[in-house]
Formats: C-alpha cells, sequence, structure tokens
C-alpha cells in the first residue's frame, strides 16, 4: 500500500514531533503521509465499513482476530461520538480516518488519527461515565481507552478535534499465523507520539 | 437522517417466554431498529423476553445501550430480561463495559428458556 500525500492538511502537524522525525520512517512520516487514509461523511451507514477496514488492516500487521476487533470496536466508538456529540447528528460533514503502522525497535503495533471539523471541546473534559452507573449511553470513551493503549485528545487549528490511539502488538494479541511481512513495511523509526499523554484504560 | 435496516428481527413465543433473534451487526446505524423491536415486544408485559443472540456478530456501544434501556423498561414491565448465546465479539463488549454481571446471560437458548 503506497503512502500517499494528505489532501487535509493540518496547520498543527507543523510543530509536531511527528512532523520531521530523525529517523524517517516512510510508514510513519507525515511529510509523506500515513499509510491509509480515508474521508467519509458523518452518516452511521459508513461505520461498517470503516470497521472492515481497520479490521483488516489491523490483522495484517500481526493482530489476531480479537485484537484486530477491539481496535476497531474502539474506532467505531470513536468515529459514533464524532456523529453524535461532534456533529450532532448532520449526516454531512467530513471526518479523516489516518492509519500508521508502527515498527521496530520497539513492539510494533498500529496508530490511528482521527480528525474531524466539529466545534472544539476541553480535551480533559472527555471522560467515560462511572460504570457503576448503569444506564443506557456513555460507554464509547471508556471502551476506547480500555481497548487501546494510548488515547490523546487535542484541538485542531482553525476547528475540529483529533483522537490520536495506539494500540501496541503484544504476544497475546498477535496472531503467530500472520504475514510476517507486514512487519517489513516499516522501518526502524518508532512511533512519532513518543512522549505524549498516555490513558491507560 | 435516513437510516438502514439491514438487520432482521424475529421474535416467536415459547411458553410463557417471548423470544428475539436479531441477526446483523449492530451499531449506530442498526441499533434502532432493535431499540423499536424490544419496545414493541416489552409494550405487552411478557414473562420472560429473551434475546437470542447468536445471530450478531458485532454490537457497539449503541447496542448495548439499547439492552441497557430494555433491561430498564423490562423491569417497570415486571419482565424478565435474559440474554443468550452471545458471540465472543458480543461478549467481548459487555467485558469491556463490565456488563457481564447485571444482565441474565446464558450460554445458550435452552438454558435461558429455563433461567
Amino acid at each position: 500500500m503506497s503512502p500517499m500525500p494528505s489532501p487535509h492538511p493540518n496547520p498543527e502537524d507543523a510543530g509536531r514531533p511527528d512532523a520531521a522525525p530523525t529517523q524517517v520512517d516512510p510508514a510513519v512520516d507525515s511529510a509523506v503521509g500515513p499509510a491509509v487514509e480515508v474521508r467519509l461523511l458523518s452518516h452511521p451507514t459508513y461505520l461498517a465499513g470503516s470497521r472492515e477496514l481497520v479490521i483488516g488492516i489491523a490483522r495484517r500487521l500481526g493482530f489476531d482476530d480479537n485484537g484486530a476487533g477491539k481496535i476497531a470496536l474502539a474506532t467505531d466508538e470513536a468515529l459514533a461520538n464524532v456523529i453524535n456529540h461532534g456533529y450532532k447528528r448532520q449526516p454531512d460533514r467530513p471526518i479523516w480516518i489516518r492509519l500508521w503502522p508502527l515498527a521496530a525497535p520497539n513492539q510494533p503495533g498500529i496508530r490511528i488519527v482521527i480528525e474531524d471539523e466539529a466545534p472544539h471541546i476541553d480535551p480533559e473534559a472527555i471522560c467515560g461515565r462511572d460504570l457503576a452507573d448503569v444506564k443506557p449511553g456513555g460507554l464509547g470513551v471508556h471502551i476506547i481507552k480500555e481497548v487501546m493503549d494510548v488515547v490523546e485528545y487535542s484541538k485542531r487549528s482553525p476547528v475540529g478535534m483529533r483522537l490520536t490511539m495506539i494500540k501496541r502488538l503484544t504476544p497475546r494479541a498477535a496472531d503467530p499465523t500472520a504475514d510476517p511481512t507486514a512487519d517489513q513495511s516499516t522501518g526502524p523509526t518508532d512511533d512519532p507520539t513518543r512522549g505524549e499523554t498516555e490513558h491507560h484504560g | 437522517m435516513d437510516e438502514p435496516t439491514d438487520i432482521t428481527i424475529t421474535t416467536e413465543q415459547r411458553g410463557d417466554a417471548r423470544v428475539v433473534f436479531p441477526v446483523g451487526d449492530i451499531d449506530l446505524s442498526r441499533s434502532p431498529v432493535l431499540r423499536q423491536a424490544m419496545k414493541a415486544e416489552l409494550e405487552s408485559k411478557p414473562k420472560k423476553l429473551v434475546i437470542e443472540l447468536s445471530g450478531v456478530e458485532y454490537m457497539d456501544s449503541s447496542g448495548v445501550a439499547t439492552l441497557v434501556e430494555a433491561m430498564q423498561h423490562s423491569r417497570k414491565a415486571g419482565s424478565a430480561l435474559v440474554l443468550c448465546s452471545l458471540t465472543d465479539r458480543v461478549r467481548s463488549i459487555f467485558e469491556i463495559a463490565r456488563l457481564e454481571q447485571v444482565f441474565v446471560i446464558t450460554l445458550d437458548l435452552e438454558a435461558a428458556l429455563s433461567a
């Protein structure tokens, strides 16, 4: 899969640590672009297709069915939150999904970035509800944080929110039958979000 | 917003229980269909409402929310709500949401009917 230039450049990227890694890895170099980039409209119809995309790539990167399914679930919940809360169910607003494989020398995995043009909210205010309070709704953020190793919300400029999620490939999540060539598409650079805030679920 | 309805929901009477068989992924676009079906079944205040989930390969939090809502309505209606035959992926989201102890969940339909 060839990297492609982003049709959605983000001015905030200029100062980000992933903008110019010292060891350029085409898989994670934002100057080249993500390995996969998809733009979809904020209509629930398209959630199924994005799930299939994410689960297929996660499997290819070595996650087993359970691990890939959970990554797709987290992505689905993130998109649903954009549709429901960011865009208030407007069905024709843009959402971008970008995927990067993460490479050695640390644990490989997948980085998923979801961006929108919804109004800014305070990233610190995004949190899951108390699970002891059993009621319909409010589970999405909890699921995302439970499933993914790194979850970071940030504001885009001038408008919109960005969610960065990382899932590392652990021995438990690894599929021993995965295509070993999948990891050859990535180079020596570790993921560019090292040092960013981590929220473990 | 128009929603697709590519989920099928059939119901059967088994003794004094109503059994609902949803088939298809239950996500943000499909959960309203399940919600409507649950509401319709609970209006008749069955002694027991069983939701047989073997045909649901995927469920997101909107589907879970629909079932939580059904559980609340079932309590008001005096109906027992039982979930059965969960696929691994669906069971996984109940575990993540820590709801596996909140619902009555059985391995299969036979166990649900005798629960």
